[in-house]
């Protein structure tokens, strides 16, 4: 960790300024959660700006999947390679605040009118479209393993896990990185 | 005893602001590939501060909304329990730690990124991750049995989201648009037809 590390990464304060609010105009767009936006991201700080290069942004999002934590964080990951601790804060503050605000609000209308006829219809409505969606995510990443097919034995075998046990899913996860250290997944 | 014996135990609340920033500390360094699978595990089963209907309902609701679900959840729980200082009390759990934690790992990545065994590691824990999420999938999919829009209509969503999303790529926007208004249209009708029968 050099001063480097620390630092403003060569941009300007008004580059710092410029990523913060890009990060909160997509913000508002992130349905879906912010993984959704990515492509866009890299559109903007890799081929519009030239501020990190491919790698850098490929790397932000599998140290952010690899560590515990929402995956949200690989945002944070993303401004700090782009400009230090004031690009993490950027890109952080820009990406949640927006979003966080308008869910704060939508939250508290909703409960204060859980009984409304709209409301229950929404939340019956959309519980099918949740679980899909659960559904296509666990595929998406599972798809990439298909040429380890120790891998690929893993996603069952943490279902039954999951289905059966009551015990914490960090199990698993040791399982899982022990097996692939090993070169057996 | 299976895991879903427990989400028959009586719903509880949490009793702090000091609780909601710990549980979901917790809940956040148990997610590695995303948060999602544990939260259903600990908010649903072993917290038991909310029912598995109740979970769905929150999760459509910040899969809807924009910004990443889990924090969106954690914000309506927080403010659910104690106003907006709780839900920022569960947000700053879920980011605080996690957040010191990646920035770690990003400064030792660029020493290890070449080891083979760490890339192994990675991918091995990335498969456990698309099983949890599928997992959680499977363990919510019986609340649809008990949803007014009839099994059904339901599980066809449920395919329709997971083959237009995962197996096609459509943009999402296009995709929640679609089958949430679909969904909500269908949901409007029978409930209606419900409150007129009763």
């Amino acid at each position: 960790m050099t001063a480097e590390f620390f630092g403003l990464h060569g941009q300007s304060w008004s580059d710092v300024l410029q990523l913060a609010g890009h990060f909160a105009l997509l913000s508002v767009l992130a349905v879906g959660g912010a993984i959704t936006l990515a492509s866009e991201m890299q559109r903007y700080l890799v081929v519009e700006h030239g501020w990190i290069d491919a790698l850098q942004f490929n790397a932000s999002i599998a140290i952010a999947q690899a560590a515990p934590g929402p995956n949200i964080l690989f945002v944070a990951l993303l401004g700090w390679s782009v400009a230090g601790p004031a690009g993490m804060l950027a890109t952080m503050a820009g990406n949640m605040l927006p979003s966080s605000l308008i869910t704060f609000g939508v939250g508290r209308l909703r409960h204060a009118r859980r009984d409304a006829l709209a409301v229950q219809a929404f939340s019956v409505g959309l519980a099918p479209l949740t679980i899909g969606l659960l559904v296509a995510t666990g595929w998406v990443l599972a798809l990439p393993l298909v040429q380890h097919p120790l891998s690929m034995l893993l996603v069952p075998a943490t279902i039954v896990f999951m289905l059966k046990t009551t015990r914490s899913p960090l199990w698993m996860i040791a399982l899982g990185a022990l097996a692939g250290a090993l070169g057996g997944a | 005893m299976s895991a879903q014996g427990r989400s028959d135990a009586p719903l509880r609340a949490p009793r702090s602001k000091t609780e909601l920033f710990v549980a979901f500390t917790w809940l956040a360094l148990q997610g590695f590939g995303g948060v999602l699978a544990v939260a259903q595990r600990e908010l649903v089963e072993r917290l038991r501060w909310l029912s598995k209907e109740q979970f769905v309902e929150l999760l459509s609701l910040s899969q809807v909304l924009p910004g990443p679900n889990v924090i969106n959840l954690s914000l309506m729980l927080g403010d659910r329990h104690f106003g907006w200082r709780g839900a920022l009390a569960a947000a700053a759990g879920m980011l605080a730690v996690p957040l010191l934690i990646v920035l770690v790992l990003a400064a030792l990545y660029v020493q290890f990124s070449a080891v083979p065994q760490v890339a192994g590691a990675l991918r091995g824990m990335g498969a456990v991750a698309a099983g949890l999420i599928l997992a959680t999938a499977l363990k919510l999919a019986p609340t649809l049995k008990r949803n007014p829009m009839g099994p059904w209509p339901s599980s066809a969503i449920v395919a329709a989201g997971a083959l237009a999303i995962g197996w096609l790529r459509w943009p999402l926007v296009w995709v929640v648009l679609a089958l949430g208004l679909s969904g909500f249209a269908w949901a409007w009708h029978r409930l209606s037809a419900l409150r007129r029968s009763t």
